[in-house]
């Protein structure tokens, strides 16, 4: 058997603007020159906002994607990050609150988060398909009843309020600008590390499970273990998620974490579309637009029934969400975004 | 290869005899005797042949050796060591290799990343969460199988859109992978054109002399131009073994072979 070693030409002669390519560069000074022309309640309502559920939708747009695991429990591991701010840090409330520095807590609640995530993922990987959905669904509705109905740790249904995004390097990080860039930049970090970590060895691996564990283990891989490392990931990014939205809500509560928003992740994920890291982003953006403005045309009651409808279509036209309509109009720019997919 | 040899042939050294040994192993899917008491010694190095018409356990005697379902009686030895408990993982991080009978491949993947990941698998780095760099040892090794199983062309291929006989060499590479001390064929060459089968033979012939095998093929020119000894099975039981010209010119093997070939 003859020995070649490789020349990988292509990647090898790619300078570093091919390599992050245009779209992602028009995509970033989009984003950076936002704020010059955007209000204070589109830069955190809808910049703000969109990234936080944006990162939710990533962190399980990496398990089901990726790993071929639907959860419904993404919305639980970024709370438990939130409760753990407020536990760790200040609250108004009267219960708790270690006053711990931001510099502290914040490690520590996204930790929390992984490991409280690793927690579902080995619980959950028994099982395949629809039955993890329901397993986190249920795991997702357990945790809002017992943060209910749990009065020393959670605090009841009026959870914490008064907890504060915090202020250094001189900057008052609860301002609308800083927070929409303190999003922008965590959002940009989280994406970045999954679409690079997909042509990982790791992103691989989980990939070829998502396609073929029986296959995987029979190649010398311990499937259950890399299923609860992707669990552990997608932990990380959820959490990180949490704490800003903790940040951003100001107040962390059962409602925070009830089975409307863990539904709402999954729906912002499918509408963008789980085939590429962008498309969680995509779909949090038309979901909190429409949330936002949809109710003041159509109202609260009709509000359920939209976004149910929109959901239809773009599943029923598109499988894959949003970036599927994409690939259909441009094919070869979706050709090209797909490549680095799974 | 040179360095896949020299690791294969440590290992061998100070290890029995046998590469693999079965003693009373049976396996039941409820009512159903899919195997019943296999006793089965295989040198290693050896290459053997398993015939037996469609439904004789052949598949189910591999899933067995493997772990993808456990035995419900007897023990396997995997060169002396007791693997019967093992989960599947475990025996092909300890040399054991298999290709299946109806392809297990990653749709999604390039063909070259699959055969990477089969490295990977009995290597270091499996949670790494660095992209592999072109000279990572496992990314040389995949190359230099890709070569050997004629599959150069396809190298950044996604493997669902790869023809039958491409994804049956994609099979059969992915088992070579790694320094594997014994290897498990299941009807590699099903489907495969006449140019296809030469190239198949040509890569079980030209497999390193301490590499053993068995291999269960339909198609008697492939199986006794490759393999040592044969043994035949029926009805979830091994009944004959021999030499390929002894098991040829068996009557009773033409009568039950022969007859269940297309069965
Ligand atoms: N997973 C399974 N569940 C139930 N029956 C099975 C299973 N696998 C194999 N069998 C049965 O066991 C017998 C042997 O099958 P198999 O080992 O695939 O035969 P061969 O490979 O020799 O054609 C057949 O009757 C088959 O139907
Ligand atoms: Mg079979």
């Amino acid at each position: 058997m003859s020995l070649t070693i490789p020349t990988d030409g292509a990647a090898t002669e790619k300078n570093w603007l091919e390599k992050v390519g245009a779209g992602h560069i028009v995509l970033a000074v989009v984003l950076v020159l936002y704020p010059l022309v955007a209000s204070d309640f589109f830069l955190t309502q809808i910049g703000g906002y969109s990234l936080i559920f944006g990162m939710l939708g990533l962190s399980l747009m990496l398990l089901a994607g990726y790993g071929g695991m639907v959860s419904l429990a993404q919305i639980t591991v970024g709370g438990i990050a939130a409760y753990a701010i407020a536990i760790l840090g200040n609250n108004n409330s009267n219960v708790l609150g270690f006053g711990w520095p931001w510099w502290l807590a914040v490690p520590f609640a996204i930790l929390a988060a992984a490991l409280a995530s690793a927690l579902i993922g080995w619980i959950s990987v028994r099982t395949e398909g629809i039955y993890t959905i329901m397993i986190t669904l249920a795991i997702a509705t357990a945790t809002y009843y017992f943060a209910q109905q749990n009065y020393a740790i959670f605090n009841g249904h009026s959870g914490y309020a008064g907890i504060r995004a915090p202020a250094f390097w001189g900057v008052s990080w609860r301002d609308p600008k800083p927070f929409y860039y303190l999003c922008l930049g965590l959002a940009v970090l989280s994406y970045a590390a999954v679409l690079y970590g997909s042509r990982s060895t790791f992103g691989m691996t989980l990939q070829a499970i998502r396609d073929n564990p029986r296959r995987m283990r029979a190649l010398g891989y311990h499937v259950t273990a890399h299923k609860v490392f992707a669990w552990l990931l997608a932990g990380l990014i959820a959490g990180l998620a949490g704490v800003l939205l903790v940040w951003f809500n100001g107040r962390v509560s059962p409602g925070t974490i009830g089975v409307d928003a863990a539904i709402d992740v999954l729906i912002i994920a499918v509408i963008g579309g789980l085939r590429h890291p962008i498309g969680p982003f995509l779909g949090a953006l038309v979901v909190v637009l429409m949330q936002t403005f949809a109710i003041d045309i159509v109202g609260a009651e009709r509000f359920n029934t939209l976004i149910g409808l929109v959901f239809l279509v773009i599943v029923f036209v598109s499988p894959d969400g949003i970036l599927g309509l994409w690939g259909r109009i441009k094919p070869h720019l979706a050709q090209e975004s797909l490549r680095s997919g799974p | 290869m040179a360095l896949t040899e020299n690791i294969a042939a440590q290992r061998l050294q100070g290890s029995g005899a046998f590469a693999l040994e079965l003693d009373g192993v049976a396996r039941h899917f409820g009512a159903l005797v899919a195997l019943s008491d296999i006793n089965m010694r295989i040198a290693a190095g050896e290459r053997r042949a398993v015939l037996g018409s469609n439904g004789a356990g052949k598949t189910t005697l591999f899933n067995a050796v493997t772990g993808d379902f456990l035995p419900t009686a007897g023990r396997i030895r995997f060169f002396g060591e007791d693997i019967t408990d093992l989960p599947p993982h475990e025996r092909i991080r300890r040399g054991l290799r298999r290709t299946y009978q109806i392809s297990q491949l990653f749709k999604g993947l390039s063909v070259l990343d699959s055969i990477f990941l089969a490295c990977r698998g009995v290597s270091r780095r499996r949670f790494s969460l660095l992209r592999p760099k072109a000279s990572d040892v496992n990314m040389v090794q995949a190359l230099s199988i890709l070569h050997a199983v004629h599959l150069e062309s396809d190298r950044d291929a996604l493997v669902a859109t790869l023809s039958h006989g491409r994804q049956r060499q994609l099979e059969i590479a992915l088992a070579l992978a790694g320094a594997p001390r014994f290897i498990l064929f299941d009807e590699p060459a099903a489907g495969l054109s006449p140019t296809e089968r030469r190239d198949l033979v040509a890569i079980l012939n030209g497999l390193p002399k301490h590499i053993g095998y068995v291999i269960i093929e339909h198609d008697l020119d492939v199986a006794l131009r490759v393999s040592e000894r044969v043994s035949m099975m029926h009805n979830g039981r091994l009944f004959k073994e021999g030499t390929p010209q002894e098991i040829e010119a068996d009557p009773e093997v033409q009568e039950i072979y022969l007859g269940g070939k297309h069965g």
